[in-house]
């Protein structure tokens, strides 16, 4: 009743009805039925104009999945709704490594990036990028920028000089987490008594900085910041590495627990020389 | 005032009804146009602060001078702003922010409210700079509306912007603002957002006189809700004013200068109104002024205590 009033004051307000308090049936029913033509023109407007309004976000916001984003930046959808696009983590960043998207990139328009091979992320301690940030789309609880998670590098081994034979491992040497996010490792060779270096990336240390990219000397960079979900799989639940050190048998590998006296170790080992077998 | 010339008509107060004519002298132009003067000196102050901050290294006591733009804000490194607009729809898609930016849109917020809600879009907003632009070349050349639109779409656009910003999950107005693309990239760099800048501009210019700030932008709907607590309003005189409609001519929002209303109130009340001034120097009445709130509203209950205490055989007369 009360919208209906505003509703029915804003029209007069606009010329579009004669008198709010209007006398005799005639006369209200026609301004009610104006007042829900005018409902029906209003909804069906914005009706229209949203479905519009709604695809154009939605086609940005999937747009993204080669966007490399500021250090502490959240996971993609959330980071799209909390980023008001104001550009402080650029302005903070000492190197110019960041930029905001401007219209007509394949990125939602606004939001900060940066394109490793320009320039990299050289990882500050302080992390000034997400300290100015106000609005913690770049996460305030990263405190130690070797955690943050930026992207991953990856290796085409095809192209990449080490891996073709070639004494080269600039990334290995550039990166910033040495020894830790890449590897080298001694493989051998078949043509030559040389062994050949080459480097490989360790997820779990890989900040996404880009630094290596940056540094790669082939003429396309062999190694490459890319979103991780792009890239990585997962052996999932299905799989035990039952080998390795750092997976703990759970209870249901357990064996069974021995309840009689009756099957012994020795008895449950000396089945094979039995007669059935 | 003796800049205008005479018109056969008499005013509702008796006065006979004169027209404003522009001074012929420079200062007496100067004069005239003295709010636009100082709304562009503003517009584009505060946008060289945003420019020379990110570009050039800015700077006090090593402080960072105004960092960011005009959706959000630092300035000197202490005190931050943001755009209550952007960061309600931000709410809305249910993501908790940070108190630094809920501090930032309450002082812009209550700045805001204070001087005028939509005092934000003629001293501040860079689009307007656009649209008066369109404003004036359709005045000079001439051009009619296309079509007719309800200046309340803006809450119908405002509302779309809110319920939007709950179902998608973004801020649904900041990722695809003509007014932020406009900021944001002549601060950090052009790109394409000139292209929708270019479409304001036309639709101003050729389609429908004012029609983004007068029509569509839910932003400017959002600060004239917060605009009906303004404090700095243009005050109006009805003694003085011979209804010859010139400020009429000029105003962005002509439904604003509801001279009934206006008298009642004894002020332009409508948080529609965005402080512009553009009425103030061009009424040849000097019945428009700007001025505070409270005291117009004592003016006007000094008058009212003045007609109850006349005698009653002048009131008849």
């Amino acid at each position: 009743m009360q919208a209906r009033q505003g509703a029915t004051r804003r029209a007069a307000a606009t010329g579009c009805l004669t008198a709010a308090g209007v006398n005799g049936m005639g006369k209200a029913s026609a301004s009610r039925r104006e007042f829900l033509g005018k409902v029906a023109q209003g909804a069906a407007l914005a009706a229209t104009g949203g479905l519009v309004w709604a695809y154009l976000l939605q086609q940005q916001a999937r747009a993204t999945p080669f966007a490399i984003r500021p250090p502490g930046a959240r996971y993609e959808p959330d980071f799209h709704a909390k980023c008001i696009k104001c550009g402080q983590c650029v302005d903070a960043c000492p190197y110019d490594t960041l930029r905001l998207a401007s219209v007509g990139e394949p990125l939602p328009i606004g939001t900060p990036y940066f394109i490793p091979r320009d320039v990299p992320c050289y990882m500050c301690p302080d992390i000034p990028c997400k300290n100015a940030c106000p609005t913690g789309a770049l996460d305030p609880a990263l405190e130690d920028i070797n955690d943050s998670k930026m992207g991953l590098a990856v290796i085409d081994i095809e192209n990449c000089l080490s891996w073709q034979g070639l004494r080269c491992e600039i990334c290995y040497r550039e990166c910033p987490l040495t020894n830790k996010a890449i590897t080298v490792e001694h493989h051998p060779r078949k043509i030559s008594k040389h062994a050949m270096f080459v480097p490989i990336v360790h997820s779990g240390h890989c900040t996404g900085c880009g630094i290596c990219e940056n540094a790669c000397p082939t003429q396309e960079a062999a190694i490459r910041v890319v979103q991780p979900n792009l890239v990585q799989g997962r052996i999932g639940d299905h799989y035990r590495l039952g080998w390795t050190v750092d997976t703990p048998i759970t209870q249901d590998f357990k064996p069974a627990e021995q309840t009689s006296g009756d099957s012994s170790t020795s008895r449950a080992l000396d089945y094979l020389n039995e007669d059935g077998l | 005032m003796s800049d205008s010339r005479e018109d056969p008509r008499l005013g509702p107060n008796g006065r006979p009804v004169r027209l404003f004519v522009m001074p012929e002298t420079i200062s007496g132009k100067l004069r005239v146009w003295r709010y636009i003067i100082l709304r562009r000196i503003t517009q584009l102050s505060v946008l060289l602060l945003f420019f020379g901050t990110v570009h050039w290294g800015w700077s006090i006591a090593q402080r960072p001078l105004l960092s960011g733009d005009l959706s959000a804000s630092e300035l000197l490194g202490v005190v931050p702003l943001a755009d209550p607009f952007a960061v309600l729809q931000i709410f809305l898609t249910r993501h908790v922010v940070e108190p630094k930016v809920l501090i930032g849109a309450g002082i812009i917020l209550a700045v805001y409210a204070f001087l005028g809600g939509r005092t934000w879009c003629a001293w501040m907003c860079p689009i307007n700079m656009v649209t008066d632009l369109a404003a004036w070349l359709r005045r000079r050349v001439g051009i009619n509306d296309v079509f007719h639109l309800s200046r309340n779409i803006r809450y119908i656009v405002l509302m779309l912007a809110l319920v939007l910003s709950a179902l998608v999950g973004v801020a649904a107005f900041e990722w695809i603002s003509p007014i932020s693309m406009f900021h944001r990239e002549l601060i950090f760099g052009i790109g394409l957002g000139w292209t929708a800048v270019l479409g304001v501009f036309l639709l101003d210019l050729f389609i429908l006189r004012n029609g983004w700030c007068g029509h569509l932008c839910p932003l400017g709907a959002f600060y004239a809700q917060a605009g009906r607590v303004a404090q700095v309003r243009v005050s109006f005189d009805k003694r003085t004013c011979t209804h010859c409609g010139e400020c009429a001519k000029v105003c962005p929002e002509p439904q604003v200068l509801n001279l009934h209303q206006a008298a009642d109130a004894g002020m332009v009340a409508s948080g529609e109104c965005s402080n512009c001034g553009r009425c103030v120097p061009i009424c040849p009445e000097n019945s428009l002024a700007f001025d505070w709130r409270w005291h117009i509203r004592a003016g006007q209950h000094q008058k009212s205590q003045d007609r109850e205490s006349e005698p009653p055989e002048r009131r008849a007369a």
